[in-house]
């Protein structure tokens, strides 16, 4: 105990280990937030996607990016009846409402959609509603109207007509205030959606809530199914950690005990497990994992399976056989055979503890490997099906050709990430590497 | 054994060797050849799923098949219970002219028997640029773009990286050698991590290289162009190889050297007053070759089977991307030839490896026959 407690006060001596170690522990406490924070089903949940996104924009980048590059891009803003003073006046059979849905807009660029939700309850036939929009300067632009069914969306982004007569798309020209069509200008102001419906029934319930999405989202941004990066980017952090760290403990340990093993049997085993590696660095990892995901699944775990199983006869076995040959005959393996120990005993107690402290450096510089080779299966599509990992956002990004369309936040957010992980454990490897194996430090 | 005439002595023994490393040579052959057969062998079972692709093919024959018959206006007329007639007669030819009537065990002896005489048969779904549908030329078509590219980067890093280290472990301590231990955890990314963001300040950014490919489109007339438009596109993804390998690289030679400077007879050399090349020469570097030719080596096999997930992020058609498609079309043969074509240049690096070993290392030469 007393030599790692030696090491670990070497380590402080290392600014690259301090620093590794911060970046480890602000991965950690990361992880351990999200975990909390986040549980595993609800993260599942918010990356199906789906309509628990239906309010925020598409491919939004970050607020804080934004304006730290000094824009003024818009937020989203969500208008819903609830606060919106509503007249009613009853007929027979019926009521005729009006939902006036007040906002400002200050910015100086255009929303990047809008739409209209409604849901009904009650009432024995549809709803019909018409919509006008007005603007600050009191122009009044018709919508049109239709019938409601009992959860209806309005994508008034989406209307054709309204393009031909704007001559714009609506959400820009909703907005131009009369401005140049060839070089719209945003008219500033308190904008109105008025909604007249006509509910039938008496305990008819209309409920409305007008979208106006930003340009801008959260922390992190969205991506195209307008899922908030966010999720992803934390999800990543614990799935990355748990990856790296079980595979870089599976193979390790298991390339360990199989190369002492082999040292101390020696003979017909050590040739077996010398033949077997061989066998096992013809066959190419990558391609494998590849195979494995196209044909069988794509499971996260799956994946961690393989990578373990085709490790365990990894080339590691001949540079801990290498080192562990000179201790096989060392006097005080020796002195266990003699007191009686068992060939477990003498493999797990006396030579594996041995080269340990060797053997931690190219543990921790490992892990990093391992949360790449996760990142480059999700990269090349094979990524797990249902958890969000950075790798998938990078894959994603790739499809939709984030960086052809100018959004960098979508790859760099998930790349720094994993950059920061790599750095982390490599930056305390190598300076766990030169405490341990003295001879790289003295000249 | 025993000649009076010393000469002749000297014969035997130099026989001796000779015999020594021959017998040690065709065993070392035949257990790469074991190891090379077993390899492929596992890899055509994984595969095929262990058999299960069949299957898969057998229903896309089916199907492929039963549309071509219901479009095919000459059997319009044709009454329905015919024209399952002839769409099983066409189907089971179709099995047959694939073998896959045969128990999946009987057909993967013979892809191995095939593998092992490097015929790599007919691809399935896949054909090469010009209509092959040869796995060779399919192979072979590729091959270049993959020696090209990781060939460039690898000599690079390789070359310079030696060089660096040797200089630097001259240097010990020196501020290049500190900024080189600093940049090293650099390197915990792969090639393509960078690659994401060289494309993303070079190509998009600051657009002055292209994205990916290999030449323009269309591809330019004269020679001369074609060449100078393969290089531009040759930078980004040669300067990701190189910059993600180059500090480790570098690094670790450093290490490398620097341990083997400080051995008793470099210090006694060092002591005699020797000049410093000399040593390097002599005491350093010879006694290292072994360690130094390994690697080389070891670098032109990862050459080989080029790097799919590189020349998927820069779009490089190489052989990376090759075996990548292979697999998502299930085309067992070329996934098959690939690893093959791999498996034995392995094994052939290594054969030389064990020749250059013999050479290079007289310990080796001496304890060869035991």
């Amino acid at each position: 105990m007393n030599r790692w407690l030696s090491a670990m006060q070497e380590l402080r001596r290392y600014p690259s280990a301090i620093g590794g170690l911060a970046i480890i522990l602000f991965l950690i406490l990361l992880a351990v937030y999200t975990v909390v924070t986040i549980p595993y089903g609800e993260a599942l949940d918010k990356w199906r996607g789906g309509d628990m996104w239906r309010s925020t924009p598409v491919n939004a980048g970050p607020v804080w990016l934004d304006r730290v590059m000094g824009g003024d891009k818009p937020r989203t803003r969500i208008i819903h009846s609830d606060d919106a003073q509503i007249e009613e006046a009853a007929f027979e059979g019926g009521r005729q409402v009006r939902i006036p849905l007040v906002f400002d807009y200050d910015n100086s660029e255009f929303p990047s959609e809008i739409n209209l939700f409604l849901s009904t309850s009650g009432g024995d036939r549809e709803a019909f509603i018409r919509l006008n929009w007005h603007t600050p300067s009191g122009e009044v632009i018709p919508l049109g109207g239709q019938r409601v069914a009992r959860s209806d969306r309005v994508s008034i982004s989406q209307n054709p007509a309204l393009e031909g007569r704007l001559g714009m798309v609506p959400h820009v020209g909703l907005f131009a205030g009369g401005s140049e069509p060839g070089n719209p200008q945003v008219a500033q102001g308190q904008y109105r959606l008025t909604v007249d419906a006509i509910v039938f029934g008496d305990d008819a319930k209309l409920d409305t809530e007008l979208v106006v999405y930003g340009r801008v989202h959260g922390l992190a941004g969205s991506d195209f199914q307008r899922r908030d990066l966010m999720v992803a980017l934390m999800w990543g952090t614990p799935v990355a950690l748990a990856f790296g760290l079980l595979a870089a403990v599976g193979t390790t340990i298991t390339t360990l005990i199989i190369a002492a093993t082999g040292v101390w049997f020696g003979g017909l085993v050590d040739a077996t497990i010398q033949r077997l590696t061989e066998v096992n660095i013809i066959l190419p990892l990558l391609p494998i994992l590849v195979m494995v995901g196209t044909l069988y699944s794509t499971s996260i775990w799956l994946m961690l399976g393989v990578v373990i199983l085709l490790g365990i006869f990894s080339a590691g076995i001949k540079t801990y056989r290498a080192m562990l040959l000179p201790i096989k005959h060392s006097p005080y393996i020796e002195a266990a055979q003699a007191y009686g120990a068992g060939n477990t005993r003498i493999i797990m107690r006396y030579m594996i503890p041995r080269i340990l402290p060797v053997l931690i450096p190219t543990f921790v510089t490992l892990i990093p490997t391992f949360v790449f080779l996760e990142a480059s299966l999700a990269v090349l599509g094979l990524g797990d099906p249902v958890l969000p990992t950075w790798g998938k956002v990078l894959n994603d990004a790739q499809t939709q050709s984030a960086l052809y369309n100018g959004f960098y936040y979508w790859v760099v957010s998930p790349a720094v990430l994993l950059m920061l992980t790599g750095l982390g454990f490599a930056m305390l490897g190598f300076a766990l590497d030169r405490v341990f194996n003295p001879r790289l430090r003295t000249q | 054994m025993t000649s009076p005439l010393p000469p002749s002595a000297n014969r035997f023994g130099w026989l001796r060797d000779l015999r020594r490393i021959a017998f040690f040579m065709s065993k070392r052959l035949l257990a790469l050849f074991v190891t090379v057969m077993i390899g492929v062998y596992l890899t055509i079972v994984i595969a095929n799923m262990g058999g299960q692709v069949d299957e898969l093919r057998e229903l896309q024959i089916r199907s492929t098949i039963s549309e071509q018959v219901r479009a095919d206006p000459a059997f319009m007329q044709m009454p329905s219970e015919e024209r399952s007639e002839l769409i099983e007669t066409q189907v089971l030819m179709e099995v047959q002219r694939r073998n896959l009537d045969q128990p999946f065990f009987v057909r993967s002896i013979d892809y191995l028997r095939q593998a092992a005489q490097l015929d790599l048969g007919r691809a399935e779904e896949m054909h090469s640029d010009t209509g092959a549908r040869e796995v060779y030329d399919i192979i072979v078509e590729r091959l270049p773009a993959t020696l090209l590219l990781f060939g460039t980067a690898n000599l690079l890093v390789f070359f310079v990286s030696v060089y660096a280290a040797l200089y630097l472990s001259r240097r010990y301590g020196s501020r290049a050698d500190r900024a080189v231990i600093a940049l090293a955890p650099s390197s915990a990314a792969p090639a393509w991590f960078y690659g994401i963001f060289l494309i993303l300040f070079f190509a998009f950014l600051a657009p002055v290289l292209p994205p990916g490919g290999m030449v323009d489109i269309p591809p330019p007339d004269s020679r001369w162009e074609y060449g100078l438009s393969v290089m531009r596109h040759m930078v980004l993804p040669v300067t990701a190889m190189f910059f993600s390998s180059i500090f480790i690289s570098i690094y670790s030679w450093r290490t490398f050297f620097l341990i083997h400077s400080s051995e008793d007879y470099v210090e006694m050399a060092r002591a005699k007053g020797l000049p410093a090349s000399l040593i390097q020469g002599r005491y350093i570097l010879r006694p290292t070759l072994s360690p130094i030719i390994t690697s080389f080596a070891l670098m032109l096999i990862g050459l080989w089977s080029g790097s799919i997930i590189l020349e998927q992020v820069f779009n490089w058609p190489g052989l990376g991307s090759l075996l990548f498609q292979a697999i998502g079309y299930r085309d067992t043969p070329v996934i098959i030839g690939s690893v093959v074509v791999f498996a034995y240049l392995l094994a052939v690096t290594v054969f030389m490896l064990d020749i250059l070993y013999a050479i290079l290392d007289p310990r080796v030469r001496i304890e060869g026959g035991s």
